[in-house]
């Protein structure tokens, strides 16, 4: 937050063309690579100070945070008409394929005539926006879809809270669990080898399946290679203790060498 | 405001229901009445026809929803990669004719995340100017510098690699790291084919990668249905990378990119639309894959093959009758995409309404798509289309041309009158 801020310092102070173009803070609401969540008012805060518009992307957290489900911005308790622009895929929550962004009603308006991803491109398949609706019709009917992957969640913390050797670096709301060594071997190669040796055994002995992180060439930004977890609300508490005891199990053995 | 996004009720199949819509205030906003009106379907990129309910692709893809669920809710390198999804790679390269396929989401995803991927700072981008801006984007984003040539013009074409080579990068003046030049099968808004033979054979000369898009093209012509390359006698494997989307003539969603095992391999382990992006939805995988079989004749019947035949007699027809009735139409023979050309922006309201009314819909492109005084209306040409359909929807067109005012050309019924004229004199 602090070098968002002096970010926006830097560029507003004293520069006459800042004031004349569109500003834009875009954030995600849950990263996908490292489960961390933004901290939402206090970027509310700045963009106010700073007059910047806000695009949120929420495919991570629409339908997980917040009370009932709507989000980053219910879960701070910020009013959404704060937040311009919202976007999110459905491919998360909904179950379904596709994304939507929603707005105020002249930006909506504006994207469907002049936005080239939604002008030029052939539209959704009907059922899956059919999917997408009864899915949000769902959700609103049954809240206590969200209060079981809460406690999923928090069940899978304190479970993998004593894992030798990896630790927990995802934020703790966040139904993507993020595991990173504790120690790292020196090198981003090694580590994902560790990393991909560990989920293979889980999967082939225990039958537990999750995934090691990938990264594209194109990526700027610096992030820790782990293991990542995506709870869901459809697991049950013994799913849940099964996944955590293999995975302290393999990764006793695998990670011995190194600690 | 009201000719664009009308929403229909059916599947785009050659009658489809539209709804109507009607506007309290001057059409700022549209409200949807309950009502439906049946129109002829001339708008849908429903090539072969497999938009409807099909018999061999139905059946599998509702069994494909249940047993695989709407959408597998991960990326391709996590969990997203069933069967289907291996089968139709698989398939796909058979069916083009390259070594290794890999599958997108969505068409327009394929090419602006894979050209910064193929392509990077250093490299050169030649495209023809009347390019989807799916590629435009692409480009952009790619970092490459990037060099327009005239649209279809292999001459053009010549003389900007020619001028490019010799000069090298801007500043440094070192040779290009990797030149591409990026052209389309048929042009979506012209309704042409690409000129590729010679294109291809400028390619060869100055030794750079050739990059062919075939949203509209592939499964539409061809004999049996395998593109560009198969209508002009070009042998796949001097293309050296074919884009195409499976939203045409397949009926699903979503886009491929064929090429060499290498490429392939490479792209799958770099491309962030396939790291990170959610996959194909299965039961959109399965109904390409029964599609392709379709037109292949894998299913055991000959449908493929009619669908195919159906679809260049029923565009050269469409084409032929529009053409001697004097309309100025753009595209070549046997190709589906006809653009009908209004110029006037004031007439694309009036063409779309009065067709409406009369029951046949259309598609009307105005400025951003096309040029601001370039406005058409674009007619495309489906295998499920039987001959009355077409007489039908020529009437109408006739009778709203007449109205306002688009018939370009002279009739050339005349010609023909006065020669007969002739004849019955001798």
């Amino acid at each position: 937050m602090a070098s968002l801020a002096s970010t926006l310092e830097k560029l507003t102070r004293g520069n006459k063309r800042t004031e004349k173009i569109r500003r834009y803070i875009v954030v995600e609401s849950i990263y996908q690579n490292s489960g961390q969540i933004a901290p939402l008012d206090e970027i509310v805060k700045l963009k106010e100070k700073y007059l910047f518009r806000v695009i949120l992307e929420e495919s991570h957290s629409f339908g997980v945070l917040g009370k009932s489900g709507r989000g980053l911005a219910e879960h701070y308790g910020v009013p959404i008409d704060k937040i311009d622009i919202i976007t999110a895929g459905m491919g998360n929550a909904l179950a379904t394929d596709g994304g939507f962004c929603t707005g105020s009603a002249r930006v909506v308006d504006h994207q469907r005539l002049s936005s080239a991803g939604y002008v030029f491109s052939a539209s959704l398949p009907p059922y899956l926006a059919s999917a997408a609706v009864s899915a949000v019709n769902y959700l609103e009917e049954n809240p206590s879809v969200l209060a079981n992957l809460r406690s999923n969640v928090a069940l899978l913390h304190t479970g993998l809270s004593d894992t030798p050797g990896l630790e927990i670096s995802s934020h703790v709301l966040s139904p993507i669990v993020f595991l990173k060594l504790k120690k790292s071997t020196g090198s981003l190669a090694t580590d994902l080898d560790l990393l991909e040796t560990i989920a293979e055994q889980v999967l082939k002995e225990d039958s537990v399946f999750i995934v090691a992180s990938k990264r594209s060439t194109l990526d700027r930004c610096k992030l820790p290679v782990g293991i990542r977890l995506f709870v869901s609300a459809g697991h049950t508490e013994s799913d849940i203790s099964k996944a955590c005891s293999s995975l302290k199990r393999i990764s006793a053995s695998v990670l011995s060498d190194h600690v | 405001q009201d000719c664009f996004g009308r929403p229909i009720a059916s599947a785009p199949d050659a009658w489809f229901d539209v709804v109507e819509r009607h506007s309290n205030d001057g059409n700022k906003t549209l409200q949807r009445t309950t009502k439906t009106s049946k129109c002829l379907n001339l708008g849908s990129y429903n090539y072969l026809g497999f938009a409807a309910a099909d018999e061999y692709c139905t059946p599998r893809v509702i069994e494909s929803l249940k047993k695989y669920s709407a959408s597998t809710c991960s990326a391709r390198v996590d969990g997203g990669n069933t069967k289907l999804h291996t089968e139709l790679e698989e398939l796909v390269a058979r069916f083009v004719g390259k070594p290794a396929a890999i599958l997108f989401g969505m068409g327009y995803v394929t090419n602006s995340a894979i050209i910064p991927i193929l392509i990077g700072k250093g490299g050169l981008i030649v495209s023809d100017s009347l390019n989807h801006i799916s590629i435009v984007n692409g480009a952009r984003g790619s970092g490459a510098t990037v060099r327009v040539f005239q649209h279809n013009n292999p001459a053009h074409l010549e003389d900007v690699l020619r001028e490019q080579i010799a000069g090298g990068q801007p500043r440094t003046h070192r040779p290009w790291k990797k030149i591409i030049v990026i052209v389309e099968g048929i042009y979506s808004m012209e309704g042409e084919l690409c000129n590729l033979p010679e294109i291809m054979a400028v390619c060869k000369k100055y030794k750079a990668y050739t990059y062919l898009d075939e949203a509209h093209s592939i499964g539409a012509v061809g004999k049996t249905g395998r593109g560009v390359c198969e209508l002009l006698g070009v042998d796949p494997a001097d293309v050296d990378i074919m884009m195409g989307t499976f939203t045409k003539s397949f009926g699903s969603c979503g886009g491929y990119i064929a090429a060499s095992k290498e490429i392939i391999h490479h792209l799958k382990h770099a491309c962030p639309a396939h790291i990170y992006a959610t996959s194909m939805s299965p039961p959109a995988v399965q109904q390409v894959i029964s599609a392709i079989k379709v037109v292949l004749g894998e299913d055991g019947s000959n449908r493929g093959a009619k669908k195919l035949a159906q679809i260049r007699e029923n565009s050269n027809f469409f084409r032929s009758e529009l053409q001697k009735m004097g309309f100025e139409v753009l595209g070549d023979n046997d190709s589906p995409v006809m653009p009908i050309m209004l110029y006037n922006p004031a007439k694309i309201p009036a063409f779309s309404r009065e067709c409406l009314r009369q029951n046949v819909a259309v598609v009307t492109v105005a400025f951003p798509a096309t040029p601001l005084l370039l406005a058409r209306a674009r007619i495309c040409i489906s295998a499920s289309q039987s001959r009355e359909d077409l007489i039908k929807g020529l009437e109408v067109i006739s009778k709203v041309g007449d109205l306002i005012g688009i018939k370009y050309f002279p009739v050339e019924q005349e010609k023909v009158a006065s020669v007969d004229k002739l004849k019955k004199l001798e």
